[in-house]
């Protein structure tokens, strides 16, 4: 078990020289602590933390940055001209997505559907359709000490985050960047995801962890982006997560131990390198890190 | 006049379908000619939207009426912009439902049920 964890000698952690990276971290199961991963990593690397899990952003609760400028973020929906419209159904047999349905009192939409795709404006021959934006949601921008940080919030009751994250994704230059992503493995991961340099996979030692870690497993390996495991809530030296990583050859980047101070930590909204023992263990996950990201 | 009911096959026996949106057959029958048509529901297949197929493809075949056993609210709402009244399914077969409807014992569903209820979880109540 202890040849698996990546041993990198101690020395001051330097993201200048490591070039440039964008890091995801995901999970497949929720609640293993990938936020808590993100969140102290940025602090301890010095770098953009950006949290992706527009629908339920908590990043900023440890991070506590002052907000310094908030964008909206907006789809462009249909709008229908009832004088112009030929009842011709174009439009609603165009949308993938039944966003459209064509009734006795004419086109109606259905915007919570509407992706926003803009085949019906396309496709309307009387240009009887023009596009109007709806808001979805909203992206805040920033910073805690030097660190940049952005966070997406997906309005209640929007079924549609992928623009949002979009958006957020958009905003990240070259520099070394942590992603912080939604649990599962839906579009909402794979877009946060896509782009990435690297992936860290958090779990915790229990049979749901590894069932879910499985499936995140594959979504990194089919966007064919190198990844390693942080294993969060482990009490011994071994555990299911340890065996299956040596059994498929998947690195171990750190562990993080079953402790109780973790839960107080978090429960007071604090970042877990305010102690002494944790500032330690996330400087050699981001050591690790560092070279990890440079060996792919 | 035109009235469809949800069925889970293309038989006028077969037995009817409680969910709108991802029923698997329409049974349309005419009062005219007193027979039977059957439409597959492509809704069934949709990620998103299955109600709102549903009933587009019932507008496009002219029902005037609909009887199924519950149907979300934005199926509901396309349905009674069309005009098109909608009833209640009772016990048994396809053929039984026209035969309630015509002796007017059906009752008519006035207010949707949860939405996303035909996806399987019976125990779901919408998200």
């Amino acid at each position: 078990m202890i040849n698996l964890v990546l041993h990198m000698p101690v020395w001051e952690i330097e993201t200048e020289g490591a070039g440039r990276m964008q890091v995801a971290v995901l999970s497949g199961k929720g609640g293993t602590g990938k936020t808590t991963v993100s969140t102290n990593l940025a602090k301890i690397m010095g770098c953009r933390y950006v949290d992706c899990d527009v629908e339920e952003p908590n990043g900023f609760i440890f991070l506590k940055p002052k907000i310094e400028e908030t964008r909206e973020v907006y789809i462009l929906v249909p709008s229908i001209d009832k004088e112009k419209c030929s009842d011709c159904k174009k439009c609603v047999d165009i949308c993938q997505f039944n966003a459209l349905v064509h009734t006795k009192q004419g086109v109606m939409l259905f915007e919570k559907l509407c992706h926003g795709c803009g085949a019906c404006t396309l496709i309307c021959q009387t240009k009887a359709i023009i596009e109007a934006r709806r808001r979805i949601g909203k992206i805040d921008i920033g910073k805690h000490g030097d660190i940049e940080c952005l966070s997406g919030t997906l309005n209640i009751g929007e079924p549609m985050a992928g623009p949002v994250i979009s958006q957020l994704k958009n905003l990240i230059d070259d520099k070394t960047t942590i992603v912080d992503c939604s649990p599962g493995s839906s579009c909402n991961v794979v877009k946060a995801v896509q782009g990435a340099d690297y992936a860290i996979l958090v779990t915790e030692p229990t049979a749901f962890g590894l069932h879910d870690l499985k499936i995140a497993v594959e979504l990194v390996k089919k966007i064919n982006i190198p990844f390693s495991i942080i294993i969060n809530r482990v009490t011994g030296d071994e555990n299911l997560i340890t065996r299956y990583c040596y059994e498929k050859n998947i690195p171990i980047l750190g562990l993080i131990p079953y402790d109780k101070k973790i839960a107080i930590f978090y429960s007071e909204g604090k970042l877990l390198v305010e102690d002494e023992t944790y500032k330690n263990i996330f400087k050699s996950i981001a050591r690790t890190l560092m070279e990890a990201v440079q060996c792919s | 006049m035109r009235i469809c009911v949800t069925s889970t096959g293309k038989e006028k026996d077969a037995l009817t379908d409680r969910r709108f949106g991802r029923c698997v057959y329409f049974a349309i029958y005419d009062t005219e000619t007193e027979e039977f048509t059957f439409v597959k529901n492509d809704g069934v297949n949709t990620a998103h939207g299955a109600g709102l197929a549903a009933a587009q493809k019932v507008i496009d075949e002219k029902a005037d009426v609909v009887i199924t056993g519950n149907l979300g609210p934005n199926a509901m709402k396309v349905l009674s912009a069309s005009d098109i009244k909608v009833y209640q399914i009772m016990d048994g077969n396809i053929k039984d439902q026209i035969k309630y409807f015509k002796e007017g014992k059906l009752d008519t569903i006035d207010k949707p049920g949860p939405s996303h209820a035909g996806m399987g979880n019976r125990n779901r109540r919408g998200w």
